[in-house]
This record gives structure tokens, sequence and C-alpha cells, in this order.
């Protein structure tokens, strides 16, 4: 196997509370490589009391094991500190689709810029015209918004 | 005093500061005045916490004698807890809650932020980690603060008798004493003097925004530093250590 397939394998595994999302997509994943012919996976938490942090690394450990590896290293790093830029493209999709409302780009956001609250995009009818419900949501990583179209109340992934 | 001695003092300040009152926000669980801020308020317990375990882990490293985050967590009698005595006080009413996660949320914002910049790799890096969380604890009790402030006569009223009756615990926290001073010596951490003011000085614009008057500095409680607890310390390890009592070294 080399590293390639190595990212490949771990793309495989999912975030325990977002399904559709793979740690490699979240940004979780910083470092996959082969060090004395061993497994060296590096990553680091989305948020410091991430309860999935433990759940993720026993999934990493689980796929490196199906493979076949019985030695590997599975190391956790703070800094540089994780942040939603991170997240591929290919996650931002899968996180629209799955109705969660991907982080917006700060830049293209004049509203944020003017210290105004953000505006997200609605996941279910695409409509600009959302409020935000709670800083707070189901999650560390999410807000809680609501679709002032649609009504639909729904997740907005935190830009950090 | 050993540099290492007083790094270690210093992490465990900032660790127990993060268990305490992370500790205090989660018996708000299931009881929160409304949906999303009891989901709001163990957000950031679970923040806190999440900062108590870094701290408490690098501070075990330090130490160099074996001990883990759960050792340093659950197995210290009360007089070796250096928290801040803000973080120990009573939930109360929500007013009181606000008010002490305020005043505490303040003065962490102003404090990580210069943590940013510790020469210690690790305070650094954990600091870097957390202050992009407690910009959202700050947010948060800066809007509840003005909510009730400028809210209802009744909710002005309490939340103002809450500021009033907290304020004597906050000049705890900037007392220094030889470990602060070889921390800010050798660049780990800033000089709390010089935070006070700052500090003093957003404390009065949010109070101003939110109608209420701050609180004329008078007699203030100390001792933290030193492991001098208020009475509500021992309850509150009481409760948190009950596990690790009963069933010593017990894992899930």
């Amino acid at each position: 196997m080399n590293e390639q397939e190595l990212w490949d394998l771990l793309d495989e595994v999912m975030d325990p509370e977002i399904p559709v999302l793979s740690l490699v997509d979240l940004g979780v994943v910083r470092k996959a490589e082969f060090v004395a012919g061993n497994p060296e996976i590096t990553i680091t938490p989305t948020y410091s009391g991430c309860p999935a942090m433990k759940v993720m690394e026993e999934d990493i450990e689980a796929v490196l094991q199906g493979v076949g590896f019985d030695e590997y290293t599975i190391k956790t790093v703070l800094s540089p500190a994780w942040t939603t830029d991170w997240i591929t493209e290919k996650g931002r999709k899968a996180l629209q689709e799955y109705g969660i409302a991907p982080p917006e780009q700060a830049t293209s956001d004049k509203n944020a810029l003017l210290g105004h609250p953000k505006e997200v995009t609605c996941p279910n009818c695409k409509s600009r015209k959302t409020k935000m419900l709670s800083q707070f949501g189901s999650t560390p990583c999410k807000s809680l918004y609501q679709c002032n179209d649609c009504k639909e109340p729904f997740d907005y992934f935190k830009c950090i | 005093m050993e540099q290492k001695e007083a790094l270690f003092n210093y992490l465990l300040r900032l660790a127990d500061n993060a268990a305490i009152l992370g500790h205090k926000l989660s018996e708000w669980c299931g009881h929160g005045p409304e949906l999303e801020e009891d989901i709001a308020i163990i957000n950031t317990a679970l923040d806190l916490l999440g900062h108590a375990r870094s701290l408490y882990t690098y501070a075990g490293e330090v130490e160099g004698k074996g001990r883990t985050e759960d050792d340093l967590a659950f197995l210290r009698i009360e007089r070796e807890y250096k928290n801040a005595l803000i973080t120990e006080l009573p939930n109360g009413h929500y007013g009181d809650t606000i008010a002490r996660q305020y005043l505490f949320d303040q003065f962490n914002y102003l404090l990580f932020t210069e943590l940013e910049k510790s020469s210690d790799e690790t305070i650094a890096a954990i600091a870097a980690k957390a202050i992009k969380e407690i910009r959202y604890h700050l947010r948060r009790s800066i809007e509840w603060t003005l909510r009730l402030g400028d809210g209802t006569e009744e909710s002005h009223n309490r939340i103002q008798e809450s500021f009033d009756n907290i304020w004597a615990y906050t000049g705890d926290l900037f007392v220094e004493d030889v470990s602060d001073e070889e921390i800010i010596a050798a660049g780990i951490g800033p000089d709390l003097k010089a935070l006070q003011p700052i500090w003093r000085e957003k404390v009065k614009a949010t109070l101003a925004e939110a109608t209420l008057t701050i609180p004329e500095d008078g007699w203030m409680h100390s001792g933290s530093k030193e492991g001098r607890h208020t009475e509500h310390m021992g309850h509150i390890l009481s409760e948190l250590q009950y596990m690790q009592r009963a069933y010593p070294g017990c894992e899930w």
C-alpha cells in the first residue's frame, strides 16, 4: 500500500455524527504516512471537547486492522488549530445534500464582515432568507438556523 | 521556585478553572430556561471540559510523576484545587449563572488571547484552539447580559443584583503570586495586573449597554491560588469525585 492508498482508505472512515462526511473531507486527518513500514496517522479535533474524537480514533483503528495492519500509530495534534476552511469541496457538497448548511466563506459574506449575523443558505430550498435560532446546535460544531421561506429548521456548520 | 513547578501550578489553575466551571454549567443539563439555551450552555460546558482535558494532560507531563488527566481532575483534595473562586459559585437563578459566566468569559477571552502568544508551544497550541470556542462563549454571555439587563424591570433588577453579589469574587481573578511572576518573566503567560483595567473597561461597556451599573470595587475575596475556597467547593467535589472515591480506578 502506498500513501495515496492510505488516504483513500481513510476517506472511507465517516464522521460518527455526520455519516456522509469522511474524516479526510472534514479536515480532521492532517497526515497519513508510513513510518518504518507502519501507518502513522495524525488527527486534530474540530472542537476541544469533541466527544467524537475517541470514536474517530477507534474507527480509524478498525479500518487499518481490516486491511491487515497490526502496528500503527494514531497521533493527536492541536496545532495548527482546525478550521472549517479545511473541509473539502466534496465535503461541503455532501453536507449540503445531507441537509446541513456548510460553513459560508467569510469573504463572500458582506453581512458578517460588517459584524451582522451571517447570511446562510437554506440547504432545503436554497433561500438566503434564513435566521439564526441559536449559536449552539446539536453538536459543538453546529449552530441552529431556520429558513424564513420554507420554515424548515436546519443545522449550520459554524465557521471557525 | 523552579520554572517547572511554576508551570505546573499555572497549568493547574487554568485547568481547574475550566473543569470546575464546566462542571457547574453541566448541572443545567435538562434544566435550561429553553431548549436552545439548554443546548448552548451544555455546549459551553463541553468546550470547557475539552480545555481542562488538554491542560490536565499537559500538567501531568510537566510534573513528570505519571499522573494522568483523570488523576488530576478527580483525585486531589480541596486545597489542591486552584480554580478561581468565581468558578465555584452556585448556579442560582439564570441571571446569576449569566453574570458569573459573562465576568469569567470576558477574563478568559483576554487571558487566552495572550496565551496564544505564549513562549510555551503546548500552551500556545491549546490556547489557539480554545480561543475560537471562547469567542462563542463570550458572544453568548454578552447577548444574555443585554437581554436580561435591558429586558423587563424584573429581569433588570435581578441580574443587577447578581452582578452586585458576584463582584467581590472578581478581584481573585487578577491576584498574582510567585508562580505568576515566574510565568510572566518566562513569557509563558501575561501580567494579570495589566489585563485588569482592560477587563474592567470591557465589563463597564457591556453593562452600560445592558442598562446596568458596574458595581463599585470594595473588599474582595481571594485565596484560590493557595487553595482556599468558598464553602461551595467541598460540595462540588463530593459530587464530582463520587465515582472515583467509591470505585477507585474505575474506567468507562
